[in-house]
């Protein structure tokens, strides 16, 4: 290698970004084979790798457990506590609702949890929170973080008062709402997560409006958002960089944060196991489910669509939406075209007001872990 | 025991839990033989170099390609790269330059004298090749780090064989050619050049050879029956092209006719318009799409200012003029006369009907079988006489190996590296292992999404004006940065890049991380079989198998 050698050389060395002192985002060096969108990178300075690909992860949620094959919650849980262990360098308490994360983790005398972790009831988990963060300050503890999670009936609906009350009074805790838009753990019941069209056990896909009604529902991001709080994002178990950026950054801050991550339930939606991840890439890639972060009421970043897709690529994976599609069988019904049309006009309706799609080429999330489309900050000036 | 009030049982943990056994279906970890290798003639291992090229150990690279092909700077401009017509990022966005990327590694060693050392101690069995082409470069050079004493006959006054009397200047520069056979000469190989052979078997009693390798090539052009008149210069491309590298290029005049379609009649049209000729015009009797040159060859020559003439013969020639006849393709693709005929002025007409073989220096030798110009081969190389091996352009296709129907030097350097492989088993007296090839990495296969969008970087090429009156190379390198950016590229199909991304996406971490080089390694304790790591593996390295209960 001569002296002159190019910078690109050089930097694989250090791991380091091209521009030293950069804002955080920072200009990444460019990875191409070793998977600038894969866990790990095998050119990267252990530093700058994602918590999920290195040895020493905390494994918060261990073997054993009792979730369903393929169960997007599971690792959903995972993901965001261990880069939330590795934010709080260990020093951590997790408050955790009712609902299958803590049925399937914890059952007596047994559990998966490698962290300090409490259960209480379904709906109070934001006001445990809340009690455990006020105790610790009590005790002059202020290193160690709290963090409260929930699936999204206890989230949207059951705890729902408790979470405003803690948002409202900006207590010191993160909550993660996991949203696999049911209640799974008593049988797939509706939540006020559920999408519109979906089968439930209690929205069956019979009449003129078969599965879930339309125009109901609690769009939990944007309630967030108007608490004003200092950090609300959305996510998804496919982008794991992305998904670790932002528990970082929200263990960065103090006060009421509110992560909500999309996670797949094969179970309740009737997916194949092994398509867990690729529902939750879907789901962002056809505008159904926007990857954003906001901070006090207003959205500053939105990760871009990649590879724009219909929604039908999406729904035709569910037998929760089988109604909607015709069957090629003799006497078959012939699905409900008109309502895969709505859903449709649902993902367009979000691409357009949060400016999902951009001209420009995907370049990748930064191997840096500080996530892709956050990089955009000038989307925040479209609006 | 004391506990708390109402608790009776000990904390315990989930993994006391075995869901594997839940499982029906068990992932594992499997190598696919990726699409570019599988094409290279030479049998390179493409993906393995690539692999250690994306980090800058361009040496550790160099040093994998060269088991498989001395010459990778020669290849790195002479080869016509199948590879990276099957290389599966070309269904992503373009293909990995690979080509490109073997030229650099060629052409780094070749800068910072990296050498072989002749490998193995002496074995005292001596191996005779007979021509130093790409093949019996090839063959001496795996012989010699087997441990063989090779001797090489050249009948040329310079070693190179087609690359040097084939492959114009401007395609493969002589200092390139010569810095490649000199580190081969320099591992210990005996090279006598301007020495004929015309009878094999005299001269492997007289020199006390074990084995022989012939490779010498298809060097005399194929001539067609042109009536012509006295005053019409008529000459083969072959002996055009090697006279310009010899330093004394023929007369050609200014409107120059080249006949045939392929390589090395675009070799010498380019050639014509480099030594000063107005007008070159290739004459072929089917169309574009027939024609045997490859496409790159073609496009460049038609940049040069190459004309061509499609669906035309040569019915005569006389007096300067050319007098053609219109073609026309029947039902099955072959071309027919018309009748219409039509005439071209030319000083010179070069024919480039092909080449064949001079087996002279076979006749007399038992069992041997000349079929179709080219001898037969087995599947060892070897002739139907014991101890001779036959390759290159002289030899048929290895039989029960794959149909190459093109002659190039890859396909030769292919060629030596089997031979001397099969040489070596045969001076040991024993049979010859082939492992077997694994299933292919297809597209399907592979989770795309991973790869970052990342189009292709192209090699500079020579302006036109130095193109049409120099000898200059036409294609230059990549430089450092872009030869790393081309190399990280790859994808890796069908093998394991440790990417981390099964152990990342595993909802039952199930996946053990064993360290760098080492991959991974389920445990089946856990694992329920969801199959999310098969699905989300970028590069296709993992199946799915029924649990056997």
């Amino acid at each position: 290698m001569t002296d002159d050698a190019p910078a690109i050389a050089r930097a694989v060395g250090t791991g380091a970004r091209t521009t030293p002192g950069d804002s955080p985002v920072g200009q990444p060096v460019k990875f191409y084979q070793v998977g600038s969108f894969a866990a790990g990178n095998r050119l990267l300075d252990e530093a700058h790798r994602s918590v999920q690909s290195t040895l020493g992860r905390t494994n918060s949620l261990t073997s054993g457990h009792r979730a369903c094959q393929g169960c997007g919650e599971a690792l959903g849980a995972r993901y965001a506590l261990d880069a939330a262990m590795r934010a709080a360098q260990g020093r951590m308490a997790v408050v955790n609702a009712t609902g299958c994360l803590e049925v399937f983790s914890t059952p007596y005398p047994e559990t998966s949890w490698q962290i300090p972790w409490l259960h209480s009831l379904f709906g109070n988990a934001p006001a445990v929170a809340t009690g455990v963060a006020a105790a610790y300050r009590a005790k002059g503890r202020d290193d160690v973080r709290v963090v409260g999670q929930a699936g999204d009936g206890g989230t949207v609906d059951i705890g729902f008062g408790c979470l405003s009350g803690m948002f409202e009074r900006n207590d010191d805790v993160l909550f993660i709402c996991y949203d696999n838009e049911a209640y799974m753990n008593t049988g797939v019941q509706r939540s006020g997560a559920t999408p519109p069209g979906a089968r439930t056990a209690t929205t069956e896909a019979i009449g003129r409006e078969p599965g879930n009604p339309f125009g109901q529902g609690k769009d939990m991001p944007r309630l967030a958002m108007a608490h004003q709080i200092p950090y609300v994002a959305t996510a998804t178990v496919a982008e794991l960089h992305d998904l670790e950026a932002k528990v970082e950054k929200a263990m960065s801050l103090r006060g009421a944060r509110y992560i909500h991550l999309f996670v797949p339930c094969p179970l309740g939606w009737g997916s194949a196991p092994h398509d867990t991840i690729r529902l939750a890439r879907l789901v962002k890639e056809c505008g159904l489910f926007p990857v954003f972060e906001a901070e006090h009421g207003e959205v500053t970043s939105v990760s871009k669509i990649r590879r724009q897709v219909p929604v039908e690529d999406y729904l035709r994976l569910q037998t929760r939406y089988r109604h909607l599609f015709g069957s090629s069988e003799p006497g078959g019904s012939e699905g409900r075209p008109d309502i895969v049309e709505r859903i449709q006009r649902i993902a367009d309706a979000n691409i357009r007001r949060l400016g999902l799609l951009d001209e420009t080429l995907d370049e990748g999330p930064p191997p840096d872990g500080s996530g892709g489309g956050l990089s955009d900050r000038a989307a925040a000036g479209v609006l | 025991m004391d506990k708390p009030f109402a608790i009776t049982l000990d904390p315990g943990s989930s993994l006391a839990n075995h869901t594997g056994s839940w499982r029906v279906e068990r992932p594992v970890y499997v190598d696919r033989l990726p699409p570019c290798n599988d094409a290279c003639p030479a049998g390179e291992n493409i993906q393995r170099w690539l692999y250690d090229s994306e980090d800058a150990g361009y040496e550790q690279a160099w040093r994998h390609l060269i088991e498989d092909n001395p010459l990778p700077a020669v290849m790195g401009r002479a080869c016509f790269h199948p590879c990276e017509t099957a290389c599966n990022r070309g269904q992503l966005d373009e293909a990995v330059g690979i080509n490109a990327i073997e030229r650099f590694l060629g052409d780094q060693a070749i800068m910072n004298g990296w050498h072989v050392e002749p490998g193995k101690p002496g074995s005292g069995k001596r191996v005779l090749v007979v021509g130093s082409g790409p093949a019996g470069l090839s063959a001496a050079y795996q012989l010699r780090r087997l441990g063989h004493e090779v001797s090489i006959y050249e009948a040329a006054e310079m070693p190179g064989g087609m690359m040097r009397y084939g492959i114009p200047s401007y395609r493969l520069p002589r200092d390139v050619l010569k810095a490649e056979v000199d580190r081969i000469v320099g591992m210990g190989v005996e090279l006598v050049v301007g020495r004929p052979v015309t009878d094999i078997l005299e001269l492997m009693g007289a020199g006390g050879f074990d084995a022989a390798f012939l490779a010498v090539g298809a060097q005399q052009s194929r001539n067609a029956y042109v009536p012509a008149g006295d005053a019409t210069h008529v000459m083969g491309a072959v002996s055009l092209l090697s006279s310009v590298d010899a330093g004394s290029p023929p007369l050609l005049g200014r409107r120059v006719v080249v006949y045939g379609g392929g390589d090395t009649a675009m070799d010498a049209a380019r050639t014509a318009r480099r030594l000063g000729a107005t007008d070159a015009v290739i004459v072929y009797r089917r169309t574009r799409e027939r024609m045997p040159a490859h496409d790159i060859e073609v496009e460049e020559a038609a940049e040069e200012g190459v004309k061509m003439k499609w669906l035309s013969t040569i019915a005569g020639a006389d007096q300067g003029r050319l007098v053609l006849e219109k073609m026309e393709l029947d039902e099955h693709g072959f071309p027919r006369p018309t009748g219409e005929t039509e005439e071209l002025d030319a000083d010179t007409l070069v024919l480039a009907l092909g080449q064949q073989a001079d087996l002279s220096l076979l006749s007399g030798v038992p069992d041997v079988v000349i079929d179709d110009g080219v001898v037969e081969v087995s599947e060892d190389m070897m002739t139907g006489h014991p101890g001779i091996f036959a390759g290159g352009d002289m030899a048929g296709p290895p039989r029960g190996g794959r149909v190459l129907d093109d002659r190039t030097v890859t396909v030769a350097v292919g060629h030596g590296k089997r031979a001397a492989r099969s040489i070596h088993a045969w001076l040991q007296g024993v049979e010859i292992s082939r492992p077997e090839r694994h299933p292919l990495a297809v597209y399907e296969a592979l989770n795309t999404w991973y790869y970052a969008d990342a189009p292709r970087t192209e090699r500079p090429r020579l302006d036109l004006a130095r193109r049409q009156s120099s000898f200059e190379e036409v294609v230059g390198g990549l430089d450092e940065s872009n030869a790393l950016f081309e190399a990280r590229r790859c994808m890796s199909c069908g093998n394991c890049f440790e990417c981390d991304n099964c152990y990342g996406v595993c909802p039952d971490n199930a996946v053990k991380k064993l360290g760098v080089g080492k991959r991974y390694a389920f445990d089946y304790d856990y694992c329920k079989g969801c199959g999310i790591c098969v699905e989300e593996c970028p590069c296709g390295a993992i199946a799915m198998e029924p649990e056997l209960i």
